[in-house]
């Protein structure tokens, strides 16, 4: 297997006049946990829906375990085990009906793990799926995704409209993936938090452009969050050079930054203030600063 | 061993659990050669990503905290490394903080805080024995 397990290059799509996907390039090495986070609309699914070779490329390169997903799909989907959000399961199909069905699209299929999944996850084989709650169609759909012990398991949003339990079997199911001699896993979520726990690499796409690509870790030290005391109350937003973003009212701002810190602390003490608090953001914190801050901001996004 | 991840409270992940074990050895609840459960189990026992659970181990090993035993496991390091004293004080050095600020606002000096401390230390070792 090739230390990378997804390649895209270059990759646009216009959607007529929206511009879905602007010029992404993306690598995810074998045995990481990539999550992709951006907005509504920001190009999640287009990605993802490049990735399982139900879009074709039209500008740029789409790879993954070295294939492309549209010319070689039973290459390729054989590899991947696929959660969507919808998780558009036959409906009229029971629940051990859909098993057999499933299984006969995977050589790989582990009959004894299947039936596991089917114990801990509390599905009734005779159940057909339109009665399932929404709960248990998203664990019906996390089992079809993982018996096959797919080299790469992707997910698109896959906890959202979940109740807490489900998401932590969702998100159990990504770390034993991982733990798994190496397994890949490239999982969308707005769930920022869930995303902090169980990710290694972050791709954050905003408006189709990639603008940030990076490990988790080295992108949270990178960021600060620092709390400013002025002297004097500030009647709107100071002008912070290094700044992501800007928050506050009054006497105190918060502001994000990547680096800049020494720059920051020269502008505080320019102005009159002091810093009070300095953290480490979190990835909620460092995402809202680059998309909604990126606006007020006066350096662009530069990592 | 329990270990508790909040999300919300600014402290990073690996932090969280670097704090929380130094905590239990500090306070006792972890004893010296007592084994941690490995990487893997600790990854999904509280949902976090087992590289994250491996440089936590690996930063407390650094601090003398634990000890990997090749082949064996993870376990408490053998007695009290000065830096477990170093964490007691920065345990206690922080609840003293909190209650200095309270009684300041109660304008409550600190020969009176002193005294209301040994009597209660008495009151507690009356209750012990």
């Amino acid at each position: 297997m090739p230390d990378t397990v997804i390649n895209v290059e270059h990759l646009t799509r216009r959607f007529r006049r929206t511009t879905a996907l602007d010029d992404v390039s993306l690598e995810v090495p074998a045995g990481t946990v990539m999550g992709l986070v951006g907005g509504n609309g920001a190009g999640k699914t287009t990605l993802i829906k490049h990735l399982l070779g139900l879009l074709k490329a039209k500008t740029g390169s789409v790879r993954v375990f070295g294939l492309d997903p549209v010319t070689d799909p039973v290459g390729v989907l054989g590899r991947i085990g696929y959660l969507s959000e919808d998780r558009d399961l036959p409906q009229w199909m029971r629940v051990d009906e859909l098993m057999q069905f499933t299984r006969a699209y995977f050589p790989q299929w582990d009959e004894t793990y299947a039936a596991q999944l089917r114990e801990m996850f509390d599905l009734d084989p005779k159940q057909r799926v339109k009665s399932l709650s929404r709960g248990q169609t998203a664990r019906l759909g996390l089992l079809t995704a993982l018996a096959h012990r797919p080299p790469l398991l992707v997910l698109d949003e896959p906890s959202s409209g979940l109740d807490a339990v489900v998401r932590r079997d969702i998100l159990a199911a990504i770390i034993r993936t991982v733990a798994d001699e190496g397994r890949t896993v490239l999982f969308s979520s707005h769930l920022l938090d869930e995303v902090e726990r169980v990710a290694d690499r972050i791709a954050m796409l905003h408006n189709g452009k990639l603008v940030l690509s990076d490990e988790l870790q080295t992108l949270l030290d990178g960021h600060t969050r620092l709390t400013l005391r002025f002297a004097e109350p500030c009647e709107s937003q100071p002008s912070l050079p290094g700044a992501l973003s800007c928050d506050g009212e009054g006497h105190e701002w918060t502001v994000i930054c990547n680096g800049h810190v020494a720059e920051l602390r020269t502008a505080a003490e320019k102005q009159d203030a002091t810093i009070v608090e300095e953290a480490k953001p979190s990835l909620e914190e460092v995402f809202v600063a680059r998309i909604h801050g990126g606006s007020r901001s006066d350096t662009p996004a530069n990592s | 061993m329990q270990i508790h991840i909040s999300p919300h409270d600014g402290v990073p992940i690996y932090q969280q659990i670097v704090n929380q074990v130094k905590y239990l050895t500090a306070s006792g609840r972890l004893a010296a050669g007592e084994q941690l459960p490995p990487v893997r189990k600790l990854a999904e026992q509280v949902l976090v990503n087992p590289n994250t659970v491996a440089r936590a181990y690996r930063e407390l090993e650094q601090a003398g905290v634990l000890s990997t035993r090749r082949g064996a496991g993870v376990f408490v390091a053998e007695g009290v490394s000065p830096l477990s004293r170093r964490e007691q004080n920065r345990i206690l050095n922080e609840r003293l903080d909190q209650l200095l600020a309270e009684a300041r606002q109660m304008d409550v000096d600190i020969e009176t805080l002193a005294k209301l401390l040994r009597q209660r230390n008495t009151k507690m070792g009356d209750g012990n024995s």
